[in-house]
């Protein structure tokens, strides 16, 4: 039986097993939803704009491992999706992203609703399919997911014209796929992972720093389980952070830009580095040229070659799977039964720990304002430190990263590469749908917020019982912040005016609202609000406008440049 | 440096754009790009002379590998290897000029292959330097026209590049 393009796209997606679509209907899929009408194997969630749709579909991703759907129209629909299609491209998050076309034979013609989606798409996708017959729909789909899901994960886009969606064809989905120009590397060159770990027994100030790449490639077990055979300090990037447990006491917290000390300290002057799936980003290791030391050995695990002396020249390269590459090496420790330098280790621990004696993360807690920093200490007492959480952009980001101890892979969900404002909110509605009965927070800032705020309904119609804790300082706080240290107090268009009443503006969808104004009533709202485990909450925490964000490793500058808050 | 990276690429609608897209999106230079289908009607061969340090030439053999559609890439630079260029000259060839371009022409074994009453047209192959030298010989106004295909590489002997 021969079936329509759009009953192909369906039945594609259902063999794929995906459970949740996220999209917005248009002309030139209008096809497709009326194939997803007449279905029930996946759930369709209608969100409100285009570019949420994308980010939940991200998210539903980053907490599942699973590839995340989305799916919208030709013209604006697909433009609308750029946004998160690129913050998923930057953090490297497996997707297919179904956009309508134009018909083929108005392609080129300036067609109502028509834009060239494979162009504004290729910069910021893995990559991208236009099916031009409907013999194509079911390889192409395949080769997608396939695409998105293997090797250095990413986005892919799958462009169908609408004409398509309606030719009739043969239906049969290929079991297999093989592409002779696409053949990630998963197993890690032996001669190469011995070399480091003979490295690794031999080194006097060694240190493991590991990123993104552990989470998605879902190595946490293996990197506990050498971390603590070895007794190195560990230290996470920004997209790391889940990847070792925050309260084992080898985690010497993120590093970076807003990273401890400890962990700055450790990254700039160890001399065997162990990078894992982390890609040396300019805002972890700051100034390439003062972060240079001769001394250092790197070794770096990655599944991307092009990751690899990308912006640091690297000694040992080892192209791989994180999880094949971790398990070989712990297979190959516990044959040779070998161990470190132990002396040389404890005399590294002892610098480490004076370093972590400076206790960069402290802050004043006798305020009579709420300081953002104790909100999200709080959170993570009131949720046992077992909650998703969710961010968007800025300052607060930086002090949920900070403050809440993740001790699983997959809990933090934020945009990194990108640095994307607004993902907050649909970020939520993703992983909340990935997983009904969690506790979900989303920690935002009334900037951020307000990119994606009409997601509220969304919220309202899939009764999702998202918290979103606001950290209300009426600035656009990492900008002030810039502007403070670098251009003289100079607060150009930072100032957010005209607010709308955010506990009202939640009563209108049905969700609950809280305002939290004093210190002393943080924790009991808090407590008050993850009680109410079926309603959506929005918490706005009025908190301090002048907070900064410490440690703070100056623009431009070396790791061991960094700034304590103790030193202004 | 100037090198020669040789690609082989599946021959789909878009590829062309993606390599030359990689290059601008990551400001790699490039000199000169070149494409046409192998023997092999799936698959299309591309020249390309880009130049840049190390570092640069290593990430732009990277990038090229990560690009879904990009079978294999050579960087000819790395051993022995044959450059070919096509040009194609008008030039002006009247009064003395007529017999002093086909002079020139036959000292860089090149070929008139269109005569007019006041041009002629010079082919001619060769490395890119040698055309550059043919261009550098010929009076300035004497040249009307040029066209140049851009290089083509191939490894020496038992150097292949294929599937
Ligand atoms: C306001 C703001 C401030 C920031 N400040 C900081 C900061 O202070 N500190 C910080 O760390 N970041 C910070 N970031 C984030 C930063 O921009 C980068 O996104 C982040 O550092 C990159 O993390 P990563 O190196 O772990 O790489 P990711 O982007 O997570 O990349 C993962 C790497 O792992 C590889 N990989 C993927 N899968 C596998 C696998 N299965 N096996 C092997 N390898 C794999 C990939 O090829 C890639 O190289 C900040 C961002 C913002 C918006
Ligand atoms: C879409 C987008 N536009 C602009 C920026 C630049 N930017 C980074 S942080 C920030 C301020 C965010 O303000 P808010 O959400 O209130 O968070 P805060 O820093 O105050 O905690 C801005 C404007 C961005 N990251 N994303
Ligand atoms: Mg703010």
């Amino acid at each position: 039986m021969e079936l329509s393009g759009a009953e192909i796209v369906i039945r594609c997606l259902q063999e794929e097993n995906v459970q949740y679509v996220f999209g917005y209907p248009g002309g030139a899929v209008l096809n497709i939803y009326d194939e997803i009408f007449k279905q029930d194997k996946f759930k369709h969630i209608l969100v409100r704009h285009e570019q949420a749709a994308v980010h939940a579909a991200d998210a539903y991703s980053r907490a599942t491992g699973e590839v995340g759907v989305a799916l919208v129209t030709s013209g604006p629909g697909a433009t609308n999706a750029i946004t998160g299609i690129a913050t998923a491209h930057m953090d490297s998050i497996p997707m297919v992203i179904i956009s309508g076309q134009a018909p083929t034979p108005q392609i080129g013609l300036d067609a109502f609703q028509e834009v060239d989606m494979i162009g504004i798409s290729r910069p910021c996708v893995k990559h991208n399919f236009l099916v031009k017959d409907v013999k194509d729909i079911a390889p192409t789909i395949k080769k997608a997911f396939f695409i998105a899901a293997t090797g250095r994960p990413g986005p892919v886009v799958v462009d169908i014209p609408k004409d398509i969606t309606a030719h009739l064809g043969h239906f049969e989905y290929p079991e297999t796929v093989e592409l002779r120009s696409y053949t990630p590397i998963l197993k890690g060159h032996s001669g190469q992972i011995k070399k480091a770990i003979k490295l690794m027994l031999e080194a006097k100030r060694p240190m493991l720093y590991t990123g993104g790449g552990v989470v998605l490639g879902d190595a946490a077990d293996q990197l506990v389980k050498l971390a603590h055979r070895l007794g190195f300090p560990v230290t996470n990037t920004l997209m790391g952070l889940g990847g070792y447990p925050a309260t084992d006491k080898q985690f010497v917290g993120m590093l970076g830009m807003h990273g401890t000390l400890e962990a700055n300290m450790a990254m700039q002057h160890c001399d065997v580095l162990i990078a894992v799936g982390a890609r040396f980003d300019d805002r972890v290791i700051g100034n390439p040229q003062h972060f240079y030391n001769k001394d250092r050995t790197i070794i770096h695990i990655d599944v991307d070659p092009s990751s690899i002396s990308k912006r640091v020249k690297v000694d040992v390269p080892i192209v791989g799977h994180v999880q094949s590459v971790l398990s070989e090496m712990n297979e190959l420790l516990d044959a040779e039964n070998r161990t470190p330098d132990t002396a040389a280790l404890k005399a590294w621990w002892t610098q480490i720990e004076e370093w972590r004696g400076r206790n960069c993360l402290s802050y004043n807690r006798n305020s009579d304002i709420i300081k953002p920093q104790y909100v999200i200490e709080k959170l993570w007492e009131v949720t046992k430190g077992d909650a998703y959480v969710t961010s968007d952009v800025g300052q607060h980001q930086m002090w949920a990263a900070q403050y809440y101890k993740f001790d699983k892979p997959r809990r933090w969900i934020n945009s990194g590469g990108l640095g994307t404002m607004g993902v907050g909110l649909p970020y939520a509605m993703g992983v909340q749908f990935a997983d009904p009965k969690a506790k979900v927070a989303c920690v935002t800032g009334e900037g951020s917020i307000q990119m994606n705020i009409q997601e509220l309904s969304t919220c309202k119609q899939f009764h999702l019982p998202i918290k979103v804790i606001l950290l209300n300082n009426r600035y656009l706080g990492m900008v002030r912040q810039w502007q403070q240290f670098f251009y003289e107090n100079r607060y150009s268009e930072s100032y957010m005016d005209s607010l709308p009443d955010f506990v009202k503006l939640a009563e209108s969808y049905g969700h609950v609202g809280m305002n939290i104004e004093n210190p002393a009533d943080v924790e009991g709202a808090l407590t008050e609000a993850f009680n109410l485990t079926d309603r959506f909450v929005f918490m706005n925490f009025i908190t301090d406008q002048s907070e900064n964000v410490f440690p703070m490793v100056p623009n431009g500058k070396g790791l061991s440049e960094i700034i304590l808050a103790e030193d202004l | 440096m100037k090198h020669i990276i040789s690609i082989l690429m599946e021959n789909e609608a878009g590829a062309l754009s993606r390599v030359a897209g990689l290059f601008s999106a990551r400001a790699y230079n490039i000199e000169s790009l070149t494409v046409a289908p192998t023997e092999d009607a799936t698959l299309s061969r591309m020249t390309i002379v880009t130049s840049g340090s190390d570092e640069v030439i290593e990430q732009i053999i990277k990038q090229l590998n990560k690009l879904i559609d990009v079978v294999k890439v050579l960087d000819l630079n790395d051993g022995r290897f044959i450059e070919r260029e096509l040009m194609l000259v008008k030039v002006k060839a009247t009064g003395s000029f007529r017999d002093e371009m086909k002079r020139m022409c036959d000292i860089f074994r090149g070929r008139i292959i269109d005569v007019a009453d006041g041009s002629y047209t010079i082919e001619l192959t060769g490395s890119g330097s040698k055309l550059d030298a043919f261009l550098e010989a010929l009076d300035k106004a004497a040249i009307l026209e040029t066209v140049r295909t851009g290089a083509s590489g191939i490894g020496r002997g038992d150097r292949i590049l294929k599937l």
